[in-house]
């Protein structure tokens, strides 16, 4: 059986028969029991069974960043992971980054920066900066470029990106002063 | 992605019992690597016993000085750690090279180990290869390969290993401790990853059911005179074409120890003792480092398209010995790295 299809004639496959287990997640500050089977990933709990859409699925495969997520404050790939992997782990997605009406500062600054074109990658982009400001490795634009190396944007928008990312890390650093 | 079974032990000991009793069991930690291949139908264990739950993931100085790299413990969290980054910064750098800022929060540093080469036609199930699919055939040879092997290949796989972090390790002589339900051993980094030979599925010398739960530094880490060269097609979020862990002491301008490892060429990290020989007791120069290039390569046999790392590698290993001698990057710093 293949995954790699995501055709609708395969969509009964997606979904096989799922075992009596659950798994008990706490994303964005709430603890949801979700009945998945083990072979579902962090990605599709997310996406398919909590409900949760605004973390992308891209290539499915880790190479695109479009489905990051913060676990424990770190930026990870959420489609290389399993769910019940991440049971007792604090997962937070772009829907637990900003509020209703109060747009996270990187939100605001993607805005500002015209940071995007499709907007496909940006939950990706915007949750993988966080996790590169929780970091705090990045100063420059040249460490800000390569500490997000894992995000790719197929509209090339990254020098908004980037002029975005790095408006937040320097108002992070001011604020640190 | 096939249905299989899974547990998260608490201890070492009930993580390599759990083994037992299923027909293909393997181990998760970080799942990078394994579950995308479980995704490409290349892997399709039954078990999987995950393993982030283990206390392993720690850290810690060891008696004879040394620092023992904790199975679990992330290749961020390592690369990023002070010890690391201080007196072993060859092996930071070589982390830092790889992969993505997410991925290396995940992958572990046992992961790092396990992980398999990413040649296309090992991943792609249409096509012949023996490390997949024994007795299948090799689809890159004669077909497309300029990521692949040019030195101790074999007829049967041309594949390459991977891994940034390895070719360090490799480099400054970690040993890997594994542990099974039968018992406990220790294998010299040289002995754990192995050439294809006729037996190209295997990729190291692990016996089923063995569980890495360290990796041990030895005490001296060459943080003065290093370097971790690595060239690929783009600066960041690639693989290697050629990669050269470099580490040299000096005593004024002549060589008194020398490493010497490249990844990028072989089906393990390959380090070459006889190009270190050339280098001890020689003066520090272009002369002495084109020598030990050309020996590294002296058997490297080309595949059509990858004939370019021949030469790309004699002039990696010479760029990269020259930077450590210059001993440049005191400390880790990958904004540096490999830039020309």
């Amino acid at each position: 059986m293949s995954t790699v299809s995501t055709s609708s004639a395969a969509d009964d496959q997606l979904r096989p028969p799922v075992p009596p287990s659950s798994v008990t997640l706490r994303i964005n500050g709430e603890d949801r029991t979700l009945h998945i089977a083990p072979w579902t990933t962090l990605l599709d709990a997310l996406r398919e069974y909590a409900g949760l859409t605004g973390t992308k699925k891209g290539c499915d495969h880790g190479q695109c960043g479009s489905c990051t997520v913060l676990v424990d404050g770190k930026r990870i790939n959420s489609c290389l992971t399993l769910a019940a992997l991440q049971e007792g782990s604090d997962i937070t997605t772009i829907e637990g980054l900003g509020q209703e009406g109060q747009l996270h500062p990187l939100q605001q600054a993607f805005l500002d920066h015209d940071a995007f074109q499709c907007g496909y990658c940006t939950p990706g982009q915007i949750c993988s900066a966080q996790g590169l400001i929780n970091e705090g490795k990045a100063r420059t634009e040249d460490e800000i470029r390569e500490l997000m190396s894992g995000n790719i944007c197929r509209c090339g928008a990254y020098v908004g990106i980037l002029n975005a990312v790095k408006e937040v890390v320097d108002a992070q650093q001011a604020s640190r002063r | 992605m096939n249905p299989f079974t899974l547990n998260r032990p608490e201890t070492v000991d009930a993580a390599v019992r759990s083994v037992t009793g299923y027909l293909r069991p393997a181990f998760i930690a970080g799942g990078t690597n394994i579950l995308d291949l479980m995704k490409e139908n290349v892997e399709h264990p039954t078990h999987l016993i995950g393993l982030n739950k283990l206390p392993l993931n720690t850290i810690e100085a060891t008696a004879d000085g040394g620092l023992r790299l904790g199975a679990t413990a992330t290749n961020a969290d390592t690369a990023w750690h002070p010890e690391v980054q201080q007196r072993y910064p060859l092996l930071s750098q070589a982390i830092l090279a790889g992969a993505s800022p997410q991925l290396r929060n995940m992958a572990t540093n046992g992961g790092n180990l396990m992980q398999r080469t990413r040649c296309y036609y090992f991943y792609d199930t249409a096509t012949p290869c023996n490390k997949r699919e024994p007795g299948s055939g090799c689809g890159a040879i004669g077909g497309f390969n300029r990521i692949h092997a040019i030195l101790g290949a074999s007829k049967h796989c041309i594949a390459t290993h991977p891994s940034d972090m390895c070719i360090a390790l490799a480099a400054l002589e970690a040993v890997v401790h594994v542990k099974s339900k039968d018992g406990e051993r220790q294998i010299k980094f040289e002995d754990f990853h192995r050439l294809p030979d006729d037996q190209p599925e295997r990729d190291n010398t692990l016996e089923p059911g063995e569980l890495i739960t360290a990796i041990e530094l030895p005490a001296k880490g060459f943080a003065e005179h290093f370097s971790y060269l690595k060239l690929r097609d783009r600066q960041s979020y690639a693989f290697a074409l050629v990669s050269v862990a470099a580490a040299l002491e000096l005593n004024g301008n002549t060589i008194t120890d020398a490493r010497l490892a490249l990844g990028g060429v072989a089906h393990k990290p390959w380090r070459d003792k006889k190009a270190e020989a050339l280098l001890i007791g020689q003066p520090a120069t272009e002369a002495t480092f084109r020598q030990a290039a050309e020996a590294v390569m002296k058997d490297a046999v080309g595949q059509g398209l990858n004939d370019f790392k021949i030469e790309l590698g004699k002039r990696a290993i010479v760029r990269a010995l020259k930077q450590a001698t210059a001993g440049e990057h005191k400390a880790a710093d990958i904004f540096t790295n490999s830039n020309p």
